[in-house]
């Protein structure tokens, strides 16, 4: 362990400046974000994640947000076990009728002033899963949302612009 | 049954159906999976020799069906499943509780008659530990964390789980009902998205089960490049498992190692696939995207990554006392309930049942490819990292070779606007996936696809019992078991 350890601290971290050939965004991005938490939010913004009848692809994509390459962390965005800890609630799927209840009883359960996004294409309309008779609609047909992250799933960097276009909003 | 491929059909009548039921009880049989249709059920059946498939199929015109679950409990969760969606009754079946259907749906029996809904959502009863000092835990639909949603129901004493009783069918999205009826592609697409981690798996799955409903030819690079998808996948997946399982032992540097390495599959999947997790690239008739020029010199380089920085971080995992001290001897699955449940992939494979749908069915390609399939005794959450750090050597292993033998040519075949019935079993990277389909020009007129899940979410129920609910998470984790797949 202590190898893989020195190793570490010797080599740097893994975040690079140019995370990816289509966006050498991610820095700038995140400085920005960052500068708007800062201002707008106390520097931090917790997020808790509501699966409401998502396949999972979603949620794949939002992990990632927490691997080295992404580390959302460090521009002051953490995900939180709680809504009642949380100022923001990242809801994906199509909202199922089976799962309606508890993302209406998640919401009323996180303190206000709160803002949900609703990340990917199915979160936004029901997108494939739409007309099902199993499935409510988009997230806004069961509580309001107040920005829509498209994508099937959104890809990292996308749910990082996502977020900083909410930050933007919020002033 | 004519024109079903590339297994039998046949249609069983009561006595044949008990016989069958009595050759899964004594353990003859392994029970793939039973589902409805219009006016009848049928059951997928795996062979003694775990080579050979079947289906049998019995009428249900009414309205019920004798339960397989009375004897063969594996079948229990379906059965209620059957019941829910088409309203068939299981005759004298053990389990008479509603599973996918919480009573919120506009209506009942949605695949079946139609009934209009009862007013209000009935409550659930669990089941009942009696015993001084018990004590019941409610966990979910929300988790605290980024999971899927569904239920726990622990029974403690103490510290310790008594019982666990799962309710799952929270993110049942209808998919088959939004199959009937729609073409072909509409459906791969929504194949493809009942799990989002096995998506390639499941598109695979799906058209070859319409390839074989249509007895279409793919070209051999398709053949090629669904391998090659679906071991990245499976790498990514384990991978990122891996590290997750360590993190909910409080190692959270594997996490971070290990997600980096995902990140890359994901990346290098992107670059020759165009989608960081290759949704929508496997087709009825072949492939969507063809590799470019580049794409080998990614795909050796990333092996080569992986290669590199692997093996280091297994050492890493099988020296560090804190980390063994939680994964040895936790979550413990009794090999003869795997064997008896049919249980596929890691789960199954860390508790003695050797069955893999690439190496026993040998679908093509993976018939003329070299690969070993591993297999280890003790079933706790050690042996299923262990499973799937040997897995994880075998898909490199599989990247290389099929990178070298990779043929050109063509990537997709016109699949035309037949008729017919197809099944097929894809290894997808958590086990074997079922898709069986009806098609009727060029139109399905009804599918069924059945997530590994199905057959290890009810043994997680067993593996947690007498480990601490404290342990719970991290035994969860390493039999990561799809939600979204099982409630469909
Ligand atoms: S947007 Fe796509 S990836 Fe996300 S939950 Fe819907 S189908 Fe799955």
């Amino acid at each position: 362990m202590r190898r893989i350890l020195f190793d570490s601290l010797l080599k740097g971290p893994l975040t690079e400046p140019a995370p990816s050939g289509d966006d050498p965004e991610l820095l700038a991005l995140g400085r920005e974000l960052k500068t708007a938490l800062d201002a707008w939010f106390g520097g931090s913004l917790a997020i808790r994640m509501v699966d409401a009848g998502s396949c999972n692809g979603c949620e794949l994509e939002i992990h990632a947000l927490n691997n080295p390459f992404y580390d959302l962390e460090r521009f002051g965005l953490k995900f939180v076990a709680s809504p009642r800890h949380a100022d923001m609630l990242l809801v994906t799927g199509p909202v199922t009728r089976n799962m309606r209840e508890a993302l209406e009883r998640t919401f009323d359960a996180t303190p206000s002033p709160k803002w949900v996004v609703a990340a990917g294409d199915c979160a936004r309309d029901g997108g494939v899963f739409a007309g099902s008779y199993a499935v409510a609609g988009g997230v806004g047909v069961v509580v309001p949302v107040d920005l829509h992250i498209p994508g099937c799933p959104p890809t990292p960097l996308q749910l990082v612009k996502g977020l900083l276009a909410l930050t933007g909003k919020a002033r | 049954m004519a024109n079903h491929r590339p297994w039998p059909r046949r249609a069983v009548d009561a006595g044949q159906w008990s016989a069958l039921v009595a050759s899964l009880a004594a353990g003859e049989r392994t029970l793939l999976g039973l589902w409805g249709d219009a006016d009848c059920v049928h059951m997928a059946l795996l062979g003694e020799k775990g080579r050979d498939v079947a289906v049998a199929s019995f009428s249900c015109a009414q309205g019920c069906f004798p339960s397989v679950a009375a004897r063969h409990p594996p079948a229990m969760r379906f059965e209620r499943a059957i019941h829910d969606l088409f309203g068939y009754e299981p005759i004298d079946a053990p389990d008479e509780r509603p599973w996918l259907d919480h009573g919120r749906w506009p209506v009942r029996a949605p695949l079946g008659d139609r009934q209009p809904p009862a007013p209000e959502p009935p409550p659930y009863p669990f089941l009942t530990s009696v015993g001084e000092g018990l004590h019941q835990i409610p966990v979910g639909p929300v988790h605290a964390g980024i999971i899927e949603p569904g239920h726990f129901r622990f029974t403690a004493n103490g510290e310790t789980v008594v019982r666990l009783e799962e309710r799952l069918g929270y993110v049942h999205k209808g998919i088959e009902g939004l199959m009937t009826g729609a073409p072909i592609a509409r459906a791969a697409k929504l194949a493809g998205r009942c799990s989002g981690d096995s998506t390639v798996a499941y598109a695979i799955a799906f058209a070859r089960a319409v390839e074989a409903a249509l007895a279409v030819e793919i070209p051999e690079r398709a053949v090629w490049l669904r391998a090659l998808m679906a071991e990245l996948e499976r790498v990514a997946n384990h991978l990122g498992d891996i590290g997750a399982i360590c993190n909910d032992a409080a190692f959270a540097l594997m996490l971070a190692h290990c997600s980096a390495l995902r990140e890359k599959v994901l990346r290098a999947s992107a670059a020759c696939f165009g989608h960081r997790l290759m949704m929508d690239a496997v087709v009825p008739g072949g492939v969507a995207v063809d590799l470019d020029a580049r794409a080998p010199h990614i795909l050796r380089s990333l092996v080569g990554r992986i290669r590199a920085v692997f093996p280091r971080l297994v050492e890493l995992y099988d020296n560090t006392a804190s980390l063994q001290d939680r994964t040895v001897a936790t979550g413990r699955l009794d090999s003869a309930l795997a064997q008896k449940f049919g249980c596929g992939g890691f789960v199954g494979r860390a508790s003695g049942r050797s069955f893999d749908a690439r190496r026993d069915l040998a679908y093509p390609p993976y018939d003329r490819l070299e690969f070993e399939v591993p297999v280890l005794a003790e079933g706790d959450v050690n042996a299923r990292v262990w499973v799937r750090i040997r897995e994880v050597e075998q898909s490199l292993r599989l990247i290389e070779q099929i990178l070298v033998r990779l043929p050109a040519g063509e990537v997709m075949a016109a699949t035309g606007e037949g008729s017919g019935e197809g099944i097929a079993l894809v290894e997808g990277f958590r086990g074997d996936i079922l898709a069986w389909v009806r098609l009727g020009g060029g139109l399905v007129e009804r599918c069924h696809l059945r997530d590994p899940s199905w057959l290890q979410w009810p043994v997680l129920e067993a593996a947690i019992e007498g480990n601490i609910v404290a342990d719970f998470p991290l035994c969860n984790k390493s039999f990561n078991c799809s939600y979204s797949g099982h409630d469909l």
